[in-house]
């Protein structure tokens, strides 16, 4: 499939896009600051964590920010890259509630989580209650191997991008890199999305 | 029967299948799982209701933790 866009025609498209990001880790981080390189104005951010030293192995914080909510320390970021773009952070534990309170006029969903069962509940939510709205995952970026294995798997408006085997672990650390990689794919299939809308 | 598991013809020797008894003979015990039958997503407190006819497209996705 080719596109032709220049960068007027980016800009144009994507400044009046809402991109929703349900977590803000190591990929909603980085998928977000590509996003937001990218043109995309307008940005719904989740996450109830704060920013720890341990975290700067993959996610897009820097050592001042240790000690901020994600949503907060994020939206900071965003709007350096971006100071147009309009950015809504939630401090909060997302359920499945919450999840469609938020994020049901998005454009586009990223599926941004640590966790498989909110992976699982965030899919589910979207399949029940989302239709419309495309999902984005993340499935399988721990450790350094299988990078030849990632892929994009595709139904129902889903999209997931990882090598779907490799699980963090304390002998499988989640690193810059791989994450990054699957984060960047998670952003490139948003503005392809975004394009075609 | 014969059904398609993620896109691969697979032939299991039922008459009758359940998802539940489908991910007990494919040992699929990872704890995160979403399971879609010809595209319809099953909930997990219909893995022991939903039976898996001869012909079915089946795709099951191991969702894993890490991001």
């Amino acid at each position: 499939m080719t596109y032709c866009f220049n960068y007027k025609i980016l800009e144009e498209k994507l400044k009046n896009k809402t991109v929703g990001i349900a977590g803000c880790g190591g990929l909603g981080s980085n998928c977000a600051v590509s996003l937001a390189r990218s043109g995309v104005g307008n940005f719904i951010i989740a996450d109830f964590d704060v920013v720890s030293k341990s975290n700067l192995n993959r996610q897009y914080y820097f050592l001042d920010q240790i000690g901020q909510k994600k949503c907060f320390a994020l939206k900071e970021i965003i709007l350096k890259i971006n100071p147009n773009c309009s950015v809504i952070a939630y401090d909060v534990v997302l359920n499945k509630e919450k999840i469609i309170e938020i994020y049901k006029n998005v454009d586009v969903l990223v599926e941004a989580f640590d966790e498989s069962f909110m992976k699982q509940a965030i899919l589910e939510t979207k399949l029940e209650h989302l239709p419309h709205i495309p999902l984005v995952m993340g499935n399988g970026v721990a450790g350094i191997f299988n990078i030849n294995n990632i892929k994009e798997t595709s139904f129902d408006n889903v999209y997931i991008f990882g090598d779907g085997i490799s699980e963090v672990s304390e002998n499988n650390p989640c690193l810059a890199p791989k994450v990054s990689i699957v984060a960047n794919m998670q952003a490139n299939k948003v503005i392809e999305l975004l394009l075609n809308l | 029967m014969k059904i398609i598991l993620n896109n691969l013809p697979e032939i299991i020797d039922r008459d009758t299948l359940t998802v539940r008894e489908l991910l007990n003979i494919k040992k699929f015990t990872f704890k995160m799982l979403v399971v879609r039958v010809n595209g319809k997503p099953i909930k997990q407190q219909d893995y022991d209701t939903t039976y898996i006819n001869d012909g079915d497209k089946v795709d099951v996705i191991h969702l894993i933790s890490g991001g």
